[in-house]
């Protein structure tokens, strides 16, 4: 046992509540945190488990709407619970620093980013203002941004996320605090923007040996980072272990249910072969462009009935952009699509009703996919009405058929809003609708990367099974690696507006591959805590901060 | 910066074209009178003989749109022809009273400007607190009211009850500018009640809206103290929609005087404008109506300008 | 020192004492500072100052514990989900919907309120209120109080159809320019533009001048005088709606705009739109009036606030506050509407202010 005064942060039976619908209500549980000094915690949980409100309670900062309500932090010998306000103030900046989820927006546009690091040791009395500033510098150095003298003279939206990240990271560093938060740092930035951010957030933290705490619900990343990882659910600690212990031997049904969710893997079909086969969706040669800036450049691939394709690429690929002229929502400038062998106009206002009917979408964000203020059986009930001219009891039997298609029980769903219900039952629904056109091909744009990870497999384990039943094509649009090794049959591989690669899906997971399809597939973090060391390893330190534009 | 001065440049050009509509709609909503101008003027008692003199001395006779090339013309350079009623020349008419009404905006706004941004800044700080109910109910009372009415509060108290103040803001060129000051300080009082209550709201609705940003967090998380919150992450933000509720304010002070000067007699542009509208007297209603039009869409384009100024994102692009 | 005075003092201070002994620290702030205040002005203004400052508390307690009763009377009354909103409202909200209850009580039913007609000369000029006459008479020697009354009918009345006239036209223009985009959006923005470039008073009298003062032009003229500011409101919320998946996923099933206004968009944009209601009436309001004490409004003998305040403004020089009655008559509703539009705001912006 390590002993007792190392121990640099602990909180006992943590009650935090959240103030909604006119009444306090809490959300979370009594939870208890023990961090010595120099440990790295990951703190894992779905949306809604409570991480980043505990990780705030740490400095004993409530976000508005939100009061602790009972329990006990200690940090360092002090009660921040009892603490006066302006006590806190002093020991935030200075003895616990917090890196926020968004660098681009947790900087303030109107200072430069160096000026906003010198701003706590200034404040502390610490350091003189060049002295913080040669400080920043070398914090810059170490954290291996580019141009370190110079990159804090620039003003924030001047610099890229993955460099912003980093720079938060040294500000966090600027007066070297006992104990710095992380909250999801990693998670608004590419996978292969991500690696650099998170190698140099390890090292950091290693060499000043500060303790922290680091929030994520992704499980592979915290097993790089932590030295123990705490699992949470709805407000409440489900279990606690060392790294190595809690990956290899879960004790909780739940945190198993959560090491397992990857497991689901559907075998690959082959295209149809034979005179007949024609694809369903055929995209030849497609260039589109936003004004005069160019986003699409030649891109051809095929889908056949029945088949999932998967379309790969991280933000500012193309992928939502080829799934845009898809659907005639932007008319490409070159090239054609065709449907079953004929060529659709481009402009979607000019498509017959039939063809409008036979390609349906289902969108990434449920939320803003389904009208607030209509009713989920109108929802539903609404393209049956307008393709098949369906209605009075015709229209319910088939809406109720719907429900039943999608497990939700008509009894209980017909007539309630979208509001109501929960992630995964509204994406449920934005399938249902789909379905409700009788379509022969769906676009799914992203559907699963708004869900926490057992929800989203239950939506793909449903999308397998409606594609068996209808014989369905689907186009998966994703960035996430493992829900195309679970669902896709083909993938196309895009960057920056190209197909850099495609074929079936065994062939793109064994090598000799793209060098981009390479980089994309190796900088997916693996739930092995030694990963992210051997990675760096192979590629060489120097090699981090140019991955990204190889 | 050649991304800045684009974009002036361009923001210049849609108001010369807006003031260019604008004085079209101006002219040519009096070719929508019943008639023609003089029949309307004259009345119906009119002779046909004095119709006809009156179409001539007006140039009725030439197409609409030549008479109005000459009347913008003219405009340009001060001259807005003669009025129907009194025969003078309508940019003598309103030179001086134009001056006057200038001076009383000028005096409330140096007052109302740097009042009610302190005033909002600390209402903004101080949010949520029995001050700052007070406050909103105070500046709501304020803004709701009419002119007239706080106008005749004002001289109900401070100058038939008490004679701190004439209840007439009549001005003479011969007057020192310390009794000037005290003559038009009621008027002059009224506009500041209205726009301070206003630029207030305004500038503590700009802060508090940007207390949301994850920058502010950051902020309060590093430990920065809550007045240089607001003084040193917010304001800075906040300058862009401040100024525009400062520009609309000025412009309002401009063009909400009409009501003002009514009330206290003050010899300005707006109850010029308003005796000629009563007698009918277009050329200075249309002239009056283009200054006041012109003022409006230059301080509407100050502020674009000042916001684009401002904006962090444009000062130093990548 | 008078016993009033001393009372008065005494009181004060000892409110700020209990405030201050039961940690109650705003209150204590408050009282205490209007104590230091009534130092100041019982000397600058003797104690007719602090009778002036005891009557303003007590009519202010008298607001609060009216807007207090109208409040629990209204939640028991209003039906379950209504009532959960109501019990949200700050007592500024419920005075203000108090006074629009008063308001629309006195227009509706004004014949039978008012004790004599509108035009009814019953006695001699600027006759001081007697038991006939709760306010007085008028220039023409008219009942002042009648007058009031039958103002709120005209008054209120007039603003209310320009408003709605106002909010019809922009309304659907503006939901029409979303729904469809491209140039009839682009034109109808730079339509609004120019309209909103001119100062509405100015332009109002530009009209007025041209069409003369009859109230189909005043209504008409109003109407398109604001319209453009609805216009740009509609827009704008109805431009948040457009660009949700819900409305892609319409558009690619083939929907028409029409189905698209009314189905989709407008059920998500009622609320800012009811609150911009209510702020374009006091807009509207306030010009009318305004356009009436310039005397180019609604015409004589028909009752109107902003007129009556104008035909006896002489009074004021007397020191007397009869012609301030219509006008505070005006700003009453005014603040009234702008109180619940103000709490409206505050629930549809489901922002928790920090």
């Amino acid at each position: 046992m390590v002993p007792k005064k190392d121990v640099l942060l602990e909180i006992k039976d943590l009650r935090i509540e959240g103030y909604s619908d006119e009444k306090w209500v809490e959300i979370v549980h009594g939870v208890d945190l023990t961090l010595h000094k120099g440990e790295v915690l990951g703190l894992i949980g779905e949306s809604g488990a409570g991480k980043s409100t505990i990780g705030l309670a740490s400095m004993g900062f409530a976000r508005d709407g939100c009061r602790i309500s009972g329990g006990s932090i200690e940090f360092d010998g002090m009660e921040l619970t009892t603490t006066p306000e302006s006590a806190l103030r002093a020991l935030r900046g200075s003895r616990i620093a917090y890196v926020a989820q968004s660098a681009a927006a947790s900087f303030n546009p109107s200072h430069k980013i160096i000026d906003q690091h010198t701003e706590a040791p200034i404040q502390y009395r610490i350091q003189k203002r060049v002295e913080a500033q040669e400080d920043a510098m070398q914090l810059y150095e170490r954290l291996r941004l580019p141009n370190p003298d110079e990159i804090g003279f620039r003003y924030p939206h001047q610099v890229s996320g993955g460099q912003l990240q980093r720079a938060m990271t040294a500000m966090a560093m600027a007066c070297r605090p006992d104990l710095i938060i992380f909250d999801e740092p990693t998670t608004a930035l590419d996978v292969t923007t991500q690696i650099e951010v998170l190698a140099a957030i390890r090292d950091i933290v290693d060499q000043f040996n500060t303790a922290a705490i680091y929030i994520t619900h992704d499980l592979a990343v915290v097993a790089q980072m932590a030295d123990t990882i705490k699992v949470l659910l709805k407000g409440e600690e489900v279990e606690e272990a060392p790294t190595a212990q809690m990956l290899d031997s879960p004790k909780e049904d739940y945190t198993k249910s959560l090491w397992a969710v990857r497991s689901f893997k559907r075998p690959q079909k082959q295209r149809p072969t034979g005179a007949d086969a024609i694809p369903i969706i055929s995209v030849q040669g497609i260039d589109a462009a936003y004004g005069q800036t160019k986003v699409l450049d030649d891109v051809s691939f095929d889908v056949y009935p029945g088949m999932t394709v998967a379309v790969v690429g991280e933000s500012g690929s193309g992928k939502s952009t080829t799934a845009r002229c898809i659907t005639g929502l932007l008319p490409p400038t070159k090239g054609q699509i065709l449907f079953n062998g004929e060529a659709l106009p481009p402009r979607y206002q000019d498509r017959s009703k039939e063809q409008l009917r036979q390609a349906q979408m289902i969108y990434q964000m449920a939320d803003t996919a389904l009208n607030p203020k209509i009713r989920i059986c109108d929802i539903i009930g609404r393209p049956a009405q307008f393709y098949s001219g369906l209605h009075g009891t015709a229209l319910k039997s088939r809406v109720d058929e719907l429900l039943d298609l999608i497990e939700l029980d008509p009894a209980k769903f017909y007539n309630r809003y979208p509001p109501e219900l929960s992630g995964g039952q509204k994406q449920r629904v934005g399938i249902a609708r789909a379905l409700a056109a009788d379509p022969k091909f769906i676009i799914c744009d992203e559907v699963t990367s708004a869900l926490d990870q057992l929800v989203a497999e239950g939506i793909l384990k449903l999308l397998d099974r409606l594609q068996q039943e209808f014989n369905l094509a689907y186009m998966f649009i994703t960035h996430d690696l493992a829900t195309v090794r679970s669902i896709a049959d083909e993938v196309v591989v895009m960057q920056r507006g190209k197909v850099v690669e495609q074929g079936p899906k065994d062939e793109m997971f064994t090598p000799p591959h793209h060098p981009y399809t390479d980089l994309l597939l190796s900088s997916v973090p693996e739930m092995d805590p030694n990963w992210l060391t051997t990675l760096l390893d192979e590629r060489g330190t120097d090699a981090i901060g140019e991955a990204a534009n190889v | 910066m050649g991304d800045i001065l684009q974009l002036v440049l361009k923001r210049l050009g849609l108001g010369l074209v807006t003031l260019l509509v604008v004085s079209i709609l101006i002219f040519f909503a009096v070719e929508l009178l019943p008639g023609d101008i003089a029949e309307a003027v004259l009345g119906q008692g009119a002779t046909p003989e004095t119709v006809a003199a009156l179409r001539d001395k007006l140039g009725l006779d030439q197409p609409a749109i030549l008479r109005y090339l000459q009347w913008l013309g003219g405009a340009l350079t001060g001259d807005f022809g003669v009025s129907l009623v009194s025969g003078v020349s309508v940019g003598d008419a309103i030179g001086e009273r134009f001056v006057n009404t200038l001076f009383l905006a000028t005096y409330a706004a140096v007052i109302a400007v740097p009042i009610s941004i302190i005033l909002g800044v600390i209402v903004a700080l101080l949010r949520n607190t029995l001050f700052d109910r007070v406050a909103n109910v105070a500046t709501l009372t304020s803004i709701s009211s009419p002119e007239f009415f706080l106008g005749y509060i004002l001289i109900l108290y401070l100058a038939v009850k008490t004679q701190y103040f004439p209840a007439i803001a009549s001005i003479s060129p011969d007057m020192t500018f310390g009794e000037l000051l005290h003559r038009t300080f009621l008027p002059a009082l009224t506009l500041v009640l209205v726009v301070t209550a206003h630029m207030m709201r305004m500038t503590r609705a700009a802060i508090i809206n940007l207390l949301a940003s994850p920058y502010i967090e950051m902020a309060r998380l590093k430990g920065v103290p809550p007045w240089k919150i607001i003084v040193k992450h917010a304001l800075p933000n906040a300058w862009a929609p401040i100024i525009n509720v400062v520009a609309l304010n000025l412009a309002y002070l401009i063009t909400g005087v009409v009501l003002v000067e009514v009330v206290f007699v003050y010899p300005g542009i707006g109850q010029l404008l308003v005796d000629a509208v009563a007698k009918r007297d277009f050329p200075i209603v249309q002239a009056c109506c283009l200054i006041f039009a012109a003022t409006f869409i230059l301080l509407n384009l100050a502020a674009d300008v000042g916001a684009i100024l401002t904006n962090p994102r444009l000062r130093h692009p990548k | 020192m008078s016993t009033f005075v001393i009372a008065y003092y005494a009181l004060l201070i000892g409110g700020s004492c209990l405030a201050a002994y039961f940690k109650k620290r705003e209150l204590f702030l408050l009282i205490f500072s209007l104590t230091l205040v009534s130092f100041v002005m019982g000397i600058i203004g003797g104690v007719g100052a602090l009778r002036f400052v005891t009557i303003a508390a007590g009519i202010l307690a008298l607001a609060a514990g009216t807007s207090y009763a109208f409040r629990e009377f209204l939640i028991i009354i209003a039906p379950e989900g209504v009532a959960k909103e109501l019990r949200t409202a700050p007592l500024t909200a419920a005075f203000g919907m108090f006074v629009i209850f008063t308001y629309a009580i006195a227009g509706i039913f004004a014949p039978v309120i008012a004790p004599f007609g509108e035009a009814e000369i019953i006695s001699s000029a600027f006759a001081p209120a007697d038991e006939n006459m709760l306010l007085g008479a008028d220039q023409l020697g008219r009942d002042m109080f009648s007058r009031i009354i039958y103002g709120a009918r005209n008054s209120v009345g007039l603003a209310l159809v320009a408003t709605t006239l106002a909010f019809v036209m922009g309304a659907f223009a503006g939901l029409m320019a979303a729904t469809k985009g491209g140039w009839f959006d682009q034109f109808m923005g730079r339509f609004a533009d120019v309209i909103m470039s001119v100062p509405s008073l100015v332009f109002a009298l530009l009209m007025l001048s041209i069409f003369g003062t009859n109230l189909i032009v005043i209504v008409i003229v109003v109407a398109v005088i604001y319209s453009p500011r609805v216009f740009r409101l509609t827009r704008a919320v109805a431009g948040n709606v457009v660009v949700m998946d819900y409305i892609e996923a319409a558009k690619l099933r083939g929907e028409g705009d029409w189905y698209l206004i009314r189905k989709e968009i407008l059920p998500n944009s009622t609320a800012p739109l009811i609150a911009e209601f209510g702020l374009e009436f006091c807009f509207v309001f306030l010009l009318i009036a305004g356009l009436s004490f310039l005397g180019l409004g609604i015409q004589p003998p028909t009752a109107d606030w902003g007129s009556m305040v104008r035909e006896n403004a002489t009074l004021i020089s007397f020191g007397e506050l009869t012609p301030l009655i219509p006008a505070a008559a005006i700003a009453l509703l005014t603040v009234a509407v702008n109180f619940v539009v103000d709490w409206m705001l505050f629930r549809s912006s489901g922002l928790k202010e920090v």
